[in-house]
């Protein structure tokens, strides 16, 4: 293997052009990223750099000097649009041509918007620095009710975020209580009342319908959601924090199979074993017969690891284990969260107390402990996150 | 200099967190001794809630692994070191020197021991 193209600069990008280094691989790393920025950390889009308590410097991954120490092919502004697997070539949107052995999917993708809606003023996703520094401008440019759709964990941070800007904040929520699907009933309560006592209105069991909006110059501009059961709400400003669709579109014809996201093996490798796949855009055969994607830091960074090593071998040699790590601050107190809280038959907390914000809940299958949720409490959680690590089978 | 704790409340393994002019981390590394500033580099988390290894913590937030010898970051996310400090163990109960703050990143110094403090005491 002579050349790897990396198509993707962000997190997962990067980690696997260190991986490669790391591994020895001493041949050419040509690195495709559709921003124009180098690699930054997206989890403060949300959080500090909305707040204001960071700027854009404090997101970079690494400073230019260990950028530069990679020797890496950095190809900024250019997206990947057309992957010709069996040539070994992929096509720019420049119009330029690499020649590549191995190639390594790590596009992530967009966040996802509210079908059949129109761009307009007033409405946000956030998933990059401009978006991050447009959604900020208009925060605090005056706007002074804003209505976030969607109480995940992105959702519920920027809630959390515009609450700390001083602004009036509805949250919309499908789901009973925010965070069922990954936490449960249970536990999602206690992340319902989290917003609900900071003042934050929160609406579950509910749809947006429709954006209303005016005409403002040359387009129109947010003026309020109408929801499924009726209610109309105003708003200077709506953020749509209901997820994101993988960046695939440029795999058409490729060969590479696509399914809501990359397929490939356990080992993050494709049908072809040149072209292996990480992070958000990943999603891997996992065990018990099932497929899994995720949509998380924790993974972008961990995946690489696995997935470069099947790609230097040039066949599987080694299954992906999630830790299933994730963390998220919402007015002040800090959420962790690792293993597998899917299917559990028994929720317990077994330290502190939700009331009091500092609290660790296990959660058991047959009896084990298979993943842990703590709030304000890292040092019991890490030690619990250690013990499922060592514990989580291979299979 | 500021008062930490007991020797005998820090067994090793263990860490604790004092209230100099920035929070500061001390840990006891299998008998040795160590404090480096508790907040991590990289974003706001308390190193002293972190996984002691040897002589490395891992941040408690985003597994940045901290060389307590020196302060210096031995992997992303991290990328500058956190301010080391002289331990001294005196009648049976740690202290750290706060005065050190300027030697960033400092040589690997010969650590305190929790064993010598109990020799003192």
């Amino acid at each position: 293997m002579k050349t790897v193209t990396v198509v993707g600069a962000s997190l997962a990008g990067l980690n696997s052009v260190q991986q490669l280094r790391q591994q020895g691989f001493d041949g050419r790393i040509v690195v495709v990223g559709e921003e124009a920025h180098r690699p930054y950390d997206r989890p403060p889009l949300s959080k500090a750099l909305l707040a204001g308590r960071a700027d854009v410097d404090d997101l970079w991954l690494c400073d230019e000097e260990d950028q530069d120490e990679l020797g890496a092919e950095w190809l900024l502004g250019v997206r990947a649009e057309q992957l010709d697997a069996a040539a070994g070539r992929v096509r720019l949107s420049d119009g330029a041509e690499i020649d590549t052995d191995g190639v390594v999917i790590a596009t992530g993708g967009r966040a996802h918007r509210l079908p059949g809606i129109e761009d307009m003023r007033g409405l946000h996703t956030v998933r990059t620095i401009e978006d991050a520094i447009a959604l900020r401008t208009e925060l605090t440019g005056g706007a002074g009710e804003v209505v976030v759709v969607g109480a995940g964990w992105i959702g519920a941070e920027i809630a959390s975020t515009c609450h700390e800007l001083g602004l009036r904040v509805t949250l919309i929520e499908a789901g009973d209580v925010p965070l069922s699907r990954t936490l449960g009933d249970a536990m999602g309560s206690v992340f319902a009342a989290l917003h609900t006592d900071h003042g934050v209105t929160l609406r579950c069991r509910t749809r947006v319908s429709a954006i209303t909006n005016a005409r403002d110059g040359d387009r129109r501009r947010v003026t309020g959601v109408w929801l499924d059961d009726g209610t109309q709400l105003p708003a200077d400003v709506v953020v749509m924090g209901i997820g994101m669709r993988p960046a695939t579109e440029w795999l058409a014809g490729s060969g590479v199979a696509v399914d809501d996201g990359v397929v490939c093996d356990p080992g993050c490798v494709t049908e072809l074993p040149s072209v292996v796949a990480v992070g958000d855009v990943a999603r891997y055969r996992a065990a018990p017969g099932g497929t899994a994607r995720h949509e998380h830091w924790t993974n972008a960074a961990e995946q690489p690891t696995t997935a470069i090593r099947n790609l230097l071998a040039g066949t599987t040699v080694q299954h992906y284990r999630p830790s299933g790590y994730v963390w998220s601050d919402q007015y002040g107190v800090r959420l962790q969260v690792a293993g597998e809280l899917d299917r559990p038959d028994e929720v317990e907390v077994i330290d502190g107390s939700p009331s009091d914000r500092r609290f660790v809940t296990a959660y058991r299958r047959n009896g084990d402990t298979v993943g842990v949720l703590a709030m304000n409490n890292p040092k019991l959680f890490t030690r619990m996150r250690k013990q499922l690590a060592n514990r989580i089978p291979a299979s | 200099m500021i008062s930490a704790c007991a020797v005998t409340d820090l067994p090793p393994g263990e860490s604790v967190r004092i209230q100099a002019d920035v929070p500061i981390a001390v840990f006891n590394a299998d008998g040795n001794l160590y404090a480096i500033d508790d907040t991590c580099s990289h974003q706001d988390a308390s190193l002293s809630d972190g996984w002691l290894e040897g002589c490395f913590v891992e941040c408690p937030l985003h597994a940045a692994l901290f060389d307590l010898r020196t302060g210096m970051p031995s992997c992303l996310p991290a990328k500058k070191p956190v301010r080391t400090h002289m331990v001294l163990v005196h009648d049976g109960h740690i202290y750290v020197d706060t005065n050190a703050h300027e030697r960033v990143p400092q040589p690997a110094a010969e650590p305190a021991t929790a064993s010598a403090g109990e020799a003192v005491a």
